[in-house]
């Protein structure tokens, strides 16, 4: 697939173009680049857009050199490029921002740049110290260059990872899915910051993502992958958002949970939390309370580090909590251990699906690795029951795999219908669901959403923890915003908007 | 030229065997290698070592023997590093379950066997289990990494034995550093008629099936397989990770133990400070060669006793250090950890510029 002619030096002035040819890609049987062609220009954003598993990362490794095609060429200025390893990627010019970052998190910001840029014996840490404070301001990258890196909040780790490629001296910059771990106004920043670094440094950028706003703001070029092809490439002002979306799916997009939000208030709550406190130096929690009911949807809305996460680990047992109260059924809870908690009939899926499981371990072992004592036999554990309980549990979640398949080589979607069959099929009186959509495409989205308004119309009590403010806005019945560890307001669906709901999360109300 | 290793797709049924028999062959032609400049004649010095002892009955028997303790620790070691606990204590373990069974051994003498028997092999378990508790308890309260306290009590242990034999245990008649003979009614049955092949092998046998049995078919074995592969994800599904690392450290300290109480009521019969040839430091490398498989542990073991035996006649047969014995298991271990890399990874060499595929 040629891109649009004509227009390929419009934003001329840096390096010379990189041009990826006839790419191809298998890993054992699955094809996941086939003859794929893509052209970068220096001083242009070319968004790279398709479903999970569509190619995208796949693609980017192997100009970064993490992973080598099976055939194809990368060209620069009409020269072969030979890209073995990110050091070669990094001499020709080509830096990536990976979505886990490659930060040493217990050293500061001038060390972490240092060792990445130093070509000398010696380091210079004054003079490392100046070239970033130059760098920072030129770029719009603001960073506390003293700060030990693990102390500084995820976007602000974002912004080093950045300025580490840029001061390395790329003249391309590939960032894969830099948004999904950021909060509205963090995203906002960080595409200012691209702006920047394509019109005034004339750096080419390779902008990973699932999100259409973006697109629409940032992006010069777009180019859509389906099932490992190149299946349009143009300019972003000649193609509408629609018309994206249509070409990624490939197919209408399926119809959205179908939920109407209400505030229930006929019965009493079945979870209470009471002042709950985390202590910790950062990070901790201080007075949250809140009450779920049967069947009603919370949604937990935040920034990015304002305590959600603290609070899954809370319900799910993972920390204890220092002081306040959970009440489940009416019932208080001596301690939250994650037993005690799924005694009392609360079940949890985790932010990170792949900590949430075992991988080495088959489907069918992680399915039942909740309740395996349900499966105990006399003298082993009865394998033909387990099995059974998978397969039913497969064709009732749409589950696309094999009972006895390794859970490591599902795709993300699959793992993420997995855990919520276990979730589910334990009937929970409460569920914790926290990014339960992160990084999966757009059929899934909608699936797993589904699901969820599902288990609430079952009686289920949902806590929906979601960076995803369209997520929340459209299955919670009620809203509770996080900010600085705290629940700073309860918003009912009729009054919440992006907007009010914003000025809690950035603390302005 | 560049080298670099590539995660393979997908691994036939044959190439694990194939690797593990190229890793075998590799072995003994580095062996042979190394006995040619110990002065000794290859070809013999092989033939001694892995084929003479199977031709032999004696030979056969020794070497089942010799096997013995290793089946004991090799299954210690492998089921903690099954639950990712990596014990390298099963050395102090096994001594610490031969005082134990030293101690019933000493003060059994009214007892009929059949009380004696299980007397002793209890109490090796057991003292085996206790020397396991405090790395075990300091891992799971405190998160002190286990790898440093269980391989320091090593010592400990063998230090404590010297200090019974030279004080307490000394020997009544010769006043050597050796114990009293343990009571007839505390010895293990010899069950290979006019050879020293004893019950201890039977009963590690025993506990191989017993371990591969709960690890691969029930329910606390998955528990057990989950933590060791994932201990968060395992947490995040209820499973208590802390009391199940804690149990199975004990186990495998209980396992050792054995070893150890099977060791002095079977062939020692006496407490020394000789009893142990490091056979807990080789339970790693059997566990290791065995891929944490309980079955090939086993069989690893009778190998190893083999190589033991095979090693002692090449030696006094052909003049060479018989520590030939150890330098050929550890050739061994290296090739085989190379051969496990292999069925993984395959190696791509990069000599050329990534080809264009029209």
């Amino acid at each position: 697939m040629n891109p649009v002619e004509g227009v390929t030096f419009a934003f001329s002035g840096g390096a010379p173009s990189i041009i990826l040819r006839n790419i191809t890609k298998a890993y054992g049987e699955t094809i996941a680049l086939n003859e794929v062609s893509l052209d970068l220009h220096a001083g242009e954003v070319h968004a790279l857009l398709g479903e999970n598993g569509a190619g995208k990362t796949t693609l980017m490794k192997i100009l970064y050199g993490l992973s080598q095609p099976d055939s194809g060429q990368i060209e620069a200025g009409g020269v072969a490029l030979r890209i073995e390893s990110p050091r070669d990627a990094r001499a020709a010019g080509i830096g990536m921002v990976t979505q886990h970052f490659s930060l040493v998190k217990n050293m500061t910001v001038i060390e972490n740049i240092a060792l990445a840029s130093a070509k000398t014996f010696a380091i210079d840490l004054a003079a490392v110290r100046t070239e970033i404070v130059v760098a920072s301001t030129r770029f719009g990258l603001d960073v506390p260059p003293d700060a030990i890196v693990a102390s500084l909040p995820i976007a602000l780790q974002q912004r080093v990872e950045i300025l580490k490629a840029l001061m390395s001296g790329c003249s391309y910059l590939i960032l894969d899915e830099p948004t999904a771990v950021l909060g509205p106004n963090d995203i906002d920043s960080l595409l200012e910051v691209i702006r920047r670094l394509r019109s005034d440094a004339g750096i080419g950028i390779v902008l990973i993502s699932h999100k259409m706003a973006e697109i629409e703001k940032v992006a010069d070029r777009v180019s859509v992958l389906r099932r490992g092809q190149v299946v349009s490439s143009s300019l972003a002002n000649g193609i509408t958002s629609k018309e994206l979306v249509a070409l990624m799916v490939g197919e209408q997009q399926s119809g959205i949970s179908q939920r109407k939000p209400e505030p229930r208030t006929g019965q009493s709550p079945i979870l209470v939390l009471e002042s709950v406190g985390v202590a910790r130096e950062t990070g901790g929690l201080s007075d949250v309370s809140f009450a779920v009911r049967p069947g009603e949807i919370l949604g937990v809305a935040g920034v990015s580090g304002n305590g959600q996460s603290e609070l899954v680990n809370v319900l799910s047992g993972t920390t204890q909590i220092d002081s306040g109260t959970i009440v489940v059924e009416g019932r208080q809870l001596g301690s939250n251990t994650p037993q005690s908690l799924m005694r009392a009939g609360v079940g949890i899926l985790g932010e990170d699906r792949h900590a949430s499981a075992v991988h080495a371990l088959q489907v069918v072992e992680n399915l039942i690795l909740d309740c395996v004592e349900k499966f105990n036999g006399k003298f082993q554990l009865r394998r033909k029951e387990m099995l059974s309980h998978c397969e039913s549990a497969i064709s009732q979640f749409e589950i696309k795999a094999s009972p006895k398949q390794a859970f490591g080589t599902l795709s993300g979607g699959n793992m993420q219908k997995v855990l919520l069959a276990r979730l589910f099929s334990r009937n929970p009186k409460v569920a914790i669901i926290s990014q339960p959509t992160r990084g999966l495409d757009v059929m899934a989205t909608n699936y797993v959403r589904s699901l969820i308004a599902q288990a609430s119309k079952q009686g289920t009590a949902v806590v929906l923890v979601s960076e995803d403010l369209d997520e929340i806005l459209e299955l919670a019945d009620r809203v509770a915003v996080m900010y600085r560890g705290s629940v700073v307001g309860v918003v009912d669906h009729s009054e919440a908007s992006r907007e009010s709901i914003g000025e809690l999360m950035a603390g302005i109300a | 030229m560049k080298a670099r290793f590539a995660l393979r797709a997908s691994t036939p049924w044959w190439r694990g065997p194939l690797l593990v028999g190229v890793a075998a062959l590799l072995t003994i032609l580095i062996s042979a290698i190394m006995i040619r400049w110990a002065g000794g004649a290859p070809i013999p010095a092989v033939r001694y070592m892995f084929i003479s002892p199977l031709q032999s009955r004696f030979g056969f028997t020794e070497s089942l023997l010799s096997a013995t303790p290793l089946v004991f620790t090799g299954a210690a070691v492998a089921i903690a590093f099954r639950a990712g606990y990596w014990n390298i204590g099963a050395e102090g373990q096994l001594l610490a379950g031969t005082i134990g069974a030293t101690w019933v051994g000493l003060h059994a003498e009214p007892l009929p066997r059949i009380v004696g028997v299980p007397l002793i092999l209890l109490a090796g378990m057991l003292f085996g289990a206790l020397w396991a508790l405090t790395p075990a308890l300091l891992r799971t309260r405190l998160g002190i990494d286990e790898v440093v306290t269980t391989l320091l009590l090593n010592p400990v242990a063998l230090l404590i034995i010297t200090g019974l034999l030279n004080g307490p245990w000394r020997n009544s008649e010769s006043g050597f550093p050796d114990s009293d003979v343990i009571a007839d009614s505390t010895k293990l049955w010899i069950i290979w008629p006019n050879t020293r092949v004893h019950f201890g092998l039977a009963l590690g046998v025993v506990v191989i099936g017993l371990c591969w049995w709960f690890v691969g078919k029930m329910s606390g074995g998955l528990k057990l397989r989950a933590v060791g592969l994932a201990p968060n994800a395992a947490r995040i599904a209820g499973l208590p990770v802390e009391r199940t690392l804690l149990i199975t450290a004990l186990v495998s300290g209980g396992i050792a133990g054995l070893g150890g109480a099977s060791e002095i009521a079977g062939v020692a019969h006496q407490l020394t400070t000789g009893i142990s040839n490091n056979f807990g430091y080789t339970g790693v490398i059997v566990a290791t060669l065995a891929s944490l498989s309980f079955i090939g542990a086993l069989l690893v073991a009778l190998m190893f006793g083999v190589i033991t035996v095979g090693s002692f006649s090449a030696s006094r047969a052909l003049e060479i250090p018989s520590q030939i014995g150890q330098l050929v298991q550890a050739v061994l271990l290296i090739t085989v950890v190379c051969a496990l890399v292999i069925q993984k990874y395959r190696v791509v060499w990069s000599t050329k510029k990534i080809e264009v595929s029209k």
